[in-house]
């Protein structure tokens, strides 16, 4: 039963945590006087003071900030996210909805490559400790956390699409997330490129769109690859040094079956802790690549929306991420419990 | 004569007892330092055994001189040179601009090749420096401020201070890390001021949550237990007695970070927050830079190694600094 309470009290939690992100978020975009005011998106040029008296007047834009917030709450709530204003007025929501799966595309990419290369690097890192391969994943791990990440994507698509194409090699895409010519190919059914690409098996689509996602996931794991690096190694190492090991070594189990069977898994549950870390990074990163990139998923969305106030968008884009990482550590936290039957919810 | 002599102290018996006393404090004194010291040489011996951390450490330290010395190795007057008489060399394709060159009026000589005013790019390198250093420190500091007040309150200042704290650090750890920051700068404007508070505003949770995690964990021991029964109070053992011991973590936090508040601080530069359009900083140069990327690929290439080794260097320090302070990782 404690699991089921314990979940419930991290859900209610959540409630709480997304209240003061939306009420942080809402009072930063429309309490300050700005160069986008609010009711900017409801008038036109021509429009004489007393009609934009009007439609401030209308809109509500008159009320005191929190009369303005608990109005647009009820509104939020009630399903209706408002016009976003960067994408000339269209509905918020549709706009969120079409480009949420392509950040998720680009996001599930960099969480595969992440693992596919900080898994092996860490489990090499501490069952090598301190010999040269474990210094060169330290190292590794170490540029992941260091590297400007909008500076290696440049870096990525210099070399990869301009100097390949340059000296003849096969080049990658820069941006986009396919190919002009495959743009309306394919039907949108899930609105992820790769897997509506599958659907319909069409492998041409298919293949551009997997081109145009390599560097921009790539680039995008790189800030992640470091955290998890360490953390495996950190508790690969701690694992190692268990009584248990020994126990196996003096067995006669060879190295492998020690390491992968008996080690692995064990250090694998402090790893997930780390899922969490990863997603803010992640979700905060994908503002920066698909920027670079020219991605049309949300976080350049996001960017565009800060920077001319765009407030439905803002709170949209900030309230479904924070939901995200909130789950995510939550699904982290349970997922650790179940693992681990040491920890007790309480 | 009468310097030879030295007068007797009248009152030399009186005070014996209590100079004796003074003495025995004094050793004792001087033993804690001792052990201090040798700790201190334990530790230093633990960085220089690792040739990572050392390299680091030389770098960091090389790093933070330059920034310093910035303004008497560089003339901080180039960062406003920019003429646009200089473009009618850079559109010269038979010049040569890239690293390693003269500039077109012939007599200087550029390590890393110059930018579309013909100013040596390592120049705005040095020049970029200790804006991004400030920052860094800035920020760090603030946050561990910030942790060891709040942290220490939810420590100790009950549940309910401890419930609001920890839930307003819930709240900031919703935000995806970069977005917070860019919301700030872009409602308050761009100053280095507001981009200093909106990286703060994102960093320092993390402080608070790593030293309340800290000072509940010393609190349980027994020498918390003791200074209690004398009847020290509360701020005394927290400040005095708990604080010194939890700081240790703290501080490798702290090295750590000082790369990734550079890393945040570049990104927000580079994404076009830059109070002023030729502000020597690093991403504003690498911001500048991209225009001409094609043409001229070293005027992003350096500015961004440059970021890089920083950052590393610092994360390398941390490293050191995790492996000797955390006695479970000692070999």
């Amino acid at each position: 039963m404690g699991l089921v309470r314990y979940v419930v009290r991290r859900l209610l939690l959540m409630i709480l945590v997304l209240f003061g992100i939306s009420v942080i978020v809402f009072y930063l975009s429309r309490g300050y006087p700005s160069k986008f005011p609010p009711w900017g998106q409801y008038v036109t040029l021509s429009m004489s003071p007393s009609e934009i008296a009007y439609i401030k007047q209308i809109h509500g834009f008159n009320l005191p900030l929190y009369d303005q917030y608990f109005f647009w709450l009820r509104d939020a709530l009630s399903g209706n996210w408002g016009l976003s204003r960067w994408a000339g007025n269209q509905q918020t929501y549709a706009v969120f909805a079409a480009r949420f799966p392509l950040t998720a595309e680009l996001a599930i990419a960099a969480i595969v490559i992440t693992v596919a290369i900080g898994l092996p690097l860490g489990i090499v890192s501490a069952v090598k400790n301190n010999k040269a391969p474990d210094h060169v994943s330290r190292i590794v791990a170490l540029l992941g956390y260091s590297i400007p990440i909008f500076w290696l994507g440049f870096l990525f698509q210099l070399l990869f699409s301009y100097y390949f194409r340059l000296w003849g090699l096969p080049s990658l895409p820069s941006s986009g997330y396919v190919d002009r010519q495959f743009i309306g190919s394919v039907h949108m059914i899930t609105g992820i490129p790769l897997v509506d690409a599958v659907l319909q098996l069409n492998y041409s689509y298919f293949a551009s769109s997997l081109g145009h996602l390599i560097l921009p996931a790539l680039t995008l794991s790189f800030a992640s690859l470091g955290y998890l690096t360490r953390i495996v190694r950190s508790s690969m190492l701690e694992v190692l040094r268990q009584d248990y090991i020994v126990m196996a070594r003096s067995k006669g189990l060879s190295e492998r079956v020690v390491i992968y069977r008996h080690a692995l898994l064990n250090a694998l549950i402090p790893t997930i802790t780390v899922v969490g870390v990863l997603f803010a990074s992640l979700l905060g990163g994908v503002v920066i690549i698909e920027y670079v990139f020219t991605w049309p998923g949300v976080g350049s969305a996001a960017l565009q929306a800060t920077l001319q106030n765009d407030t439905n968008f803002l709170m949209l884009y900030t309230l479904v991420s924070a939901a995200i990482i909130v789950i995510a550590n939550l699904a982290v936290d349970v997922a650790y419990g179940l693992l681990d039957p040491r920890i007790r919810f309480k | 004569m009468t310097l030879d002599k030295k007068p007797e102290n009248p009152n030399a018996t009186l005070a014996t007892p209590a100079v004796r006393k003074e003495s025995e404090a004094q050793k004792k004194k001087k033993k804690e330092r001792r052990q201090r010291l040798l700790d201190l040489k334990f530790a230093l011996h633990l960085l220089a055994r690792n040739p990572l951390v050392l390299c680091g450490t030389v770098m960091s330290i090389g790093i933070i001189l330059v920034a310093v010395f910035s303004g008497f190795i560089v003339n901080p007057d180039l960062a406003n040179k920019v003429s646009y008489a200089t473009q009618l060399c850079w559109g010269n394709h038979f010049i040569n601009w890239g690293p390693g060159s003269s500039y077109c009026s012939g007599n200087q000589f550029y390590w890393l090749g110059t930018d579309y005013f013909g100013r040596g790019i390592l120049s705005m390198i040095i020049l970029a420096l200790p804006l991004d250093l400030e920052i860094a420190f800035a920020v760090v500091a603030g946050s561990v401020a910030i942790g060891i007040l709040l942290g220490g309150v939810a420590a100790y200042g009950g549940s309910v201070a401890d419930e609001t704290i920890l839930r307003i650090t819930d709240i900031f750890f919703g935000f995806p890390t970069l977005l917070f920051a860019l919301v700030v700068a872009a409602v308050v404007g761009p100053s280095i001021f507001t981009l200093t508070i909106a990286v703060l505003l994102v960093w320092w949770p993390v402080y608070v949550r790593l030293v309340r995690g800290q000072i509940l964990a010393e609190k349980e021991k027994n020498y918390v237990e003791a200074l209690k029964s004398i009847g020290a109070g509360n701020f005394r053992i927290l400040f005095k007695h708990i604080m010194p011991n939890a700081i240790y973590p703290v501080m490798v936090q702290a090295t750590l970070d000082l790369g990734g508040v550079i890393l945040i601080f570049s990104s927000l530069m580079f994404l076009g927050f830059s109070p002023k359009q030729n502000l020597p900083e690093l991403g504003n140069l690498i911001s500048q830079g991209i225009q001409n990327v094609f043409t001229a690929p070293w005027l992003i290439i350096f500015p961004g190694i440059a970021i890089l080794l920083a950052t590393f260097s610092f994360n390398l320090v941390g490293d050191g600094l995790r492996d000797v302070f955390d006695p479970r990782l000692r070999r």
